[in-house]
């Protein structure tokens, strides 16, 4: 039970990130279907520069620019071109895929320097890992895991404690409103989604720097999927994502462990995507629960 | 300082030029990412055509590509024209497969022609069936329908998987998890040497151009989209018309998975659906929701990815760095549409 309490922690950590990322991003009003494809440029940049450099820092740097990066081109076609977002999104996440599996060709079968594994080697922290259940799940992790509870405890706080990230869900509301009040709605909107980018770009480094480490072609397999399903689940959520990362993460391994009872895992995979669309049937009642409601509509000032 | 300012009409043979123009620039841009590589972009290019259409065998390959591509964009279309954003193409195409093929499994002894056309409309049930779930969450629920649709792909992966690994599983495979194959009777039979899905794709294209623009229901579909308030106060059943053509949307998306397994692998696989459900709203979205354009601007995407595989072989490019041509293509044809829609201005000062 500790040893999958344990696992579901690392499962979770790459889909926590990045359902970060894109809860962010939609805040801001724009649904980013690229998840999949900025998590594999995330993946295959930090795992190159990893290799390469062998500087677990840089590698760290390297995921979150391309991240930010293909959330750059996103930014571009829907913030100031105003384009479509799911086709924009889709469209990222295709380069992604390709982009990462070119980039990636020669990388595959290499492994991380001595020193980036050492530096990733879960790491128990004094009296909190010996609380018992929970200890050893959640404080003998490595120091990637740990930013990633940082990250996320801070995120909540910016959302719902500072003036910008008020602003920010102003944007995401209405933003005429957010215009009128003298609110610079282009330059929130840039940096919030280069942020959500650049989180999941970490989340994919996690896969291919720590998790695996090893490099493989379309590594995410699917979990920036998932991510999108998470922020629904979540209901926009920081600190809620945290938990439903988890547990989504377990979802995903508990399959393997659960062979005996003849439960199949593929039955299992599919229960995330049936729970988030329960919940977005169910919980639309709740303003507080529900999406950000200018959510995928460009916003042109001289139309308001 | 610039300012934008939003364009009135825009002629038919502007839209063209910024769309040439824009396949213009990304072929520069895609053509410094092949000079990167270290290859000619000229050659690259020039034999990416050739591998496309160089052949009689080549142009057939780029058409059992293209023919699910338009098939699938046709169907979405449907619903895009309702602003009912249906990204469930995937999954509705597995679905549909997944029905067609419960006939093609099981009753294989019936006449080919009897049994072809009940795989066929199974298909279209499959994959209507998927779609409803959106389609009446959305009007009874308002749930947001990108998102149901997108899971809704996600389930029919892993249900099909499953089925794979488990109740469908061939036991005559040695081992190796794959449902059986189909028996003769339930493949598509060729015509001029491609499977006869290209002649469904015409009737279906012709149909819908048809429905769209010169009957009622199309009409009132395009009235859905424009303004549902209108829609209402024209006293129109809102619920009933987008229920009805989201469910046509995923019959037709259905209709592909039928083709795909009884024309192109002969059996149900969770890949079936070669990601035609994706590329397909990007089609779709690129045609300008136009039925007809569809089928150039799938014929394309089709030949680039024909292309993208012959120059593996040729160059020892890649497949991946046909996708990243691919989309950067994507990125500017998307882009292309911001100056459709407006005018870069100097703004006077004071």
């Amino acid at each position: 039970m500790n040893a999958f309490l344990h696992a579901a922690i690392i499962a979770g950590i790459p889909l926590l990130l990045a359902t970060l990322g894109e809860t962010i991003t939609e805040k801001a009003g724009h649904l980013n279907l690229g998840v999949e494809g900025m998590m594999l440029l995330g993946a295959v940049a930090g795992f190159a520069t990893g290799l390469y450099t062998g500087s677990p820092v840089l590698a760290i740097l390297a995921a979150i620019l391309a991240g930010a990066g293909g959330a750059l081109i996103y930014g571009i076609l829907t913030i100031s071109m105003r384009a479509n977002q799911v086709v924009s999104g889709l469209a990222l996440t295709i380069f992604g895929t390709g982009f990462s599996s070119y980039m990636g060709s020669g990388l595959i079968g290499q492994k991380l320097s001595e020193q980036m594994t050492d530096f990733f080697r879960p790491v128990a922290i004094p009296l909190l890992s010996g609380i018992p259940l929970i200890g050893d799940m959640l404080f003998r992790q490595d120091v990637f895991v740990y930013f990633s509870y940082l990250l996320c405890i801070l995120i909540g706080i910016y959302l719902f404690k500072t003036n910008m990230g008020l602003n920010l869900q102003a944007i995401g509301e209405n933003p005429s409103a957010a215009d009128a009040s003298g609110i610079p709605i282009t330059r929130y909107k840039y940096i919030h989604v280069l942020l959500g980018g650049a989180l999941c770009g970490l989340g994919g480094a996690y896969l291919s720097v720590v998790q695996v480490p090893q490099w493989q072609e379309n590594i995410t397999s699917g979990r920036g999927w998932i991510a999108i399903a998470l922020v629904i689940f979540c209901k926009w959520n920081p600190w809620k994502s945290f938990f439903g990362a988890i547990l989504f993460g377990g979802l995903s391994i508990v399959g393997f462990r659960l062979q005996q009872f003849n439960i199949s895992q593929h039955i299992l995979d599919m229960l995330p995507y049936l729970v988030t669309i329960l919940v977005l049937a169910i919980g639309r009642e709740n303003k507080k629960n529900s999406a950000p409601e200018a959510m995928s509509l460009p916003y042109f000032r001289e139309e308001r | 300082m610039l300012r934008l300012v939003k364009r009135g009409h825009v002629s038919k043979r502007e839209r063209i030029l910024i769309y040439f123009l824009s396949v213009l620039a990304a072929l520069v841009t895609s053509g410094l990412f092949v000079l990167l590589m270290g290859h000619s972009p000229w050659q690259v290019f020039q034999s990416m055509i050739l591998g496309a259409f160089g052949s009689r065998l080549r142009f057939q390959d780029t058409m059992i590509i293209a023919v699910p591509l338009i098939i699938t964009s046709v169907g979405i279309m449907i619903a895009f024209k309702m602003k009912f954003w249906n990204i469930g193409g995937e999954g509705q195409i597995l679905i549909g497969a997944l029905f067609a093929s419960y006939f093609a499994l099981n009753f294989s002894d019936w006449p080919r022609p009897v049994l072809l056309l009940v795989m066929l409309l199974a298909g279209f049930a499959g994959g209507a069936l998927v779609a409803l779930i959106p389609a009446v969450l959305k009007v009874k629920l308002q749930t947001n329908e990108t998102i149901v649709t997108l899971m809704l792909n996600y389930i029919a992966f892993h249900l099909v998987t499953y089925l794979q690994y488990g109740p469908w599983r061939d036991p005559n495979s040695k081992g190796f998890p794959k449902i059986a194959n189909f028996s003769a009777n339930a493949l598509l039979p060729k015509v001029f040497g491609l499977h006869m899905g290209w002649i469904i794709m015409l009737i279906l294209v012709v149909a819908i151009t048809i429905l769209l623009r010169y009957t009622k229901i199309g009409y009132k579909i395009a009235v859905v989209g424009e303004s549902k308030d209108t829609a209402r106060y024209a006293g129109m059943n809102l619920n009933r018309i987008i229920i009805s053509s989201v469910a046509v949307s995923g019959g037709i998306c259905g209709m592909v998975g039928m083709i795909e397994a009884a024309g192109v692998n002969y059996t149900l696989t969770p890949s079936l659906t070669g990601g035609y459900g994706f590329l397909a709203i990007i089609t779709t979205w690129l045609s300008g929701l136009n039925p007809v354009a569809i089928i150039p601007v799938s014929v394309l995407f089709a030949a680039l990815t024909k292309g993208g595989n012959f120059i593996q072989t040729a160059f020892q490019i890649p497949q991946s760095a046909a996708s990243v041509i691919q989309s950067i293509i994507l990125f500017f044809v998307i882009g292309a549409e911001f100056f459709i829609q407006y005018r870069i201005v100097g703004k006077e000062k004071g």
